[in-house]
């Protein structure tokens, strides 16, 4: 195989293999996303005064999450469950948040 | 006559499929694209490409309800339907809110007109057998409905064998249990409207497992507080069979201490043996005692749905349904997924209306994955939220994370994360309706 061709193969590779990890991780986003519906609404979509998270930037739920788990935002629940997600799983929650449409209901 | 033309559609399948039954899966599967089609639902997703399965759900509490919503919200192209006895979803959590008289039946009762809209087909009846082998249900008619996948959500039924004379008594309408929300909710807020003040409200608690531990604590709480402020001379005498309170233990006592100090009397390790009547009062037979109630009102003790044990998933405790948690599927019959209260909790899961919502979305994206030859999820996670009354407005809450272990093949708690309330509040009432109202939601597509 010459050096080109065998670049080629790489980077095609690469894609190939790129493509359903990130699908897979999107999956994994939406489920884990999911376990918050509860109380913040069917992917974010809040009612009754809860907090919508539906759109937020993903940035805005890390750092309320971290705030939540230090303990240095007070809350009555939220420090509790805070702590039950890796900072991972939270960060493709905010990801997968960040990308829904906010319904206004 | 929506009802009517689901079930027209099932028999019809039924019949194309028992025609074409030799020809397989495939068969199978092309004709559910069919009846997904354009005669078939209204759903927005799902229409335009061919379903890749049929799925069967049997029970239409929190659990069923959620696999159906989130099966089609995920799935999009998976024919879902949806079997349930009643005509409408009415919720335990916040049903106690009635038996004290501070919430309606209306309040706490849902339409399933949202997962009609996203493309459920919603039948209503009762399911008497599973056929693992052939793939199809029965119901009590004579229809079956086959199945590629099939959803059991089939909550509690009683051990009516364990209290004498309760059965009788439940059944004459004597004693109420209001462990199923619905006419047993108002049946209990009846008689106690019906008590005269100076009267005894016991309330009989079985030993954990049971669905809702924090739910009876929860009724002797808010009957207590209708009892002071309308019939004050009256009492409540909580019969608990634990040897302590077994959820939320330190806000509950605060509560009885706090709140219902005249009129509250809690007693452990006082297990219901049997139930009778004497003189016009109705007594609650223990170990060493009889006390007598004007109101008796029984929480039996429970095991899996009695559908989950006829099909032969209960295979725990000869009470529950051990299930592989990465699929909710019953460890006695792959390819059927069982969720909520009739499940073999892992370690400090609570059996919750909650908790049957996450094992919904558990299974709803295994079930998908399944269809399309995807690998299931290895990492699952699912939370659960508690709250309790203590008073008409004031609540209390218990949280929990569980995260999937592989080397245990079980949820566990995540160590640090969790816990409850650190005193009951207004605050926390309010959230506890909003919990309600988003999580009948999400569970319901409203």
């Amino acid at each position: 195989m010459s050096p080109l061709r065998c670049a080629v193969y790489a980077v095609l590779s690469t894609c190939a293999a790129a493509a359903p990890a990130l699908a897979q991780q999107a999956t994994l986003a939406r489920n884990l996303a999911a376990t918050c519906a509860n109380c913040h609404g069917t992917n974010g979509n809040a009612r009754a005064n809860m907090k919508p998270l539906a759109g937020v930037p993903a940035a805005d739920t890390v750092a309320a999450m971290a705030d939540f788990k230090t303990g240095s935002q007070p809350a009555t629940i939220m420090h509790q469950i805070a702590k039950g997600y890796s900072d991972e799983q939270i960060r493709l929650i905010a990801d997968h948040f960040a990308a829904q449409k906010p319904s206004g209901k | 006559m929506k009802r009517m033309s689901s079930v027209t559609r099932g028999i019809s399948r039924r019949r194309l499929l028992a025609g074409g039954s030799a020809l397989g899966g495939l068969a199978a599967l092309s004709l559910a694209g069919c009846a997904g089609g354009p005669s078939g639902t209204s759903g927005a997703s799902g229409t335009s490409s061919a379903s890749i399965g049929r799925v069967v759900v049997i029970g239409g509490g929190f659990g069923g309800a959620t696999a159906a919503r989130y099966l089609r919200l995920w799935g999009g192209n998976v024919d879902v339907t949806l079997i349930e006895r009643n005509p409408d979803f009415v919720s335990c959590p916040i049903s106690n809110l009635v038996i004290g008289g501070f919430k309606t039946i209306g309040d706490v009762t849902r339409s399933y007109d949202g997962l009609r809209a996203v493309g459920a087909q919603i039948v209503q009846g009762d399911v008497v057998a599973i056929d693992a082998g052939a793939r199809k249900v029965r119901l009590a008619g004579g229809t079956e409905y086959g199945y590629d996948r099939l959803v059991l959500s089939p909550g509690i039924d009683f051990m009516w064998e364990q209290v004498g004379g309760l059965q009788a008594a439940v059944d004459s309408g004597a004693i109420v249990h209001s462990w199923k929300a619905g006419a047993q909710t108002l049946a209990l807020r009846r008689q106690l409207e019906s008590m005269p003040d100076g009267g005894v409200f016991a309330l009989s608690i079985p030993k954990a497992p049971y669905r809702c531990p924090p739910g009876p604590y929860e009724r002797a709480c808010v009957v207590a507080a209708y009892l002071a402020q309308a019939k004050p001379r009256s009492k409540v005498l909580v019969l608990d069979a634990n040897p302590e309170i077994t959820s939320k233990k330190g806000l509950f006592e605060k509560a009885f201490k706090e709140h219902y100090a005249g009129i509250l009397e809690y007693r452990p390790n006082a297990e219901l043996k049997e139930v009778g009547r004497q003189a016009g009062a109705l007594l609650a037979k223990l170990e060493f005692e009889d006390v007598k109630a004007d109101v008796l009102n029984v929480v039996p003790p429970q095991r899996a749905g009695d559908i989950a044990r006829s099909a032969g998933l209960v295979n725990i405790n000869d009470r529950w349904v051990g299930v592989d948690w990465l699929t909710m599927q019953a460890q006695a019959a792959p390819g059927i997924h069982v969720l909520g209260d009739a499940t073999f909790s892992a370690p400090l899961m609570p059996k919750s209306g909650h908790m049957a919502n996450q094992h919904a979305k558990v299974a709803a994206a295994a079930i998908i994955a399944q269809l399309r030859g995807d690998a299931v999820n290895p990492t699952p996670v699912v939370m659960n939220t508690c709250y309790s009354f203590v008073s008409a407005s004031d609540a209390v809450h218990v949280a929990s994370v569980h995260q999937y272990d592989a080397a245990e093949k079980t949820f566990k708690t995540v160590p640090g994360s969790g816990g409850v309330s650190s005193a009951a509040r207004r605050t926390e009432g309010r959230i506890a309706l909003a919990w309600a109202e988003n999580t009948w939601a999400d569970t319901l597509a409203l």
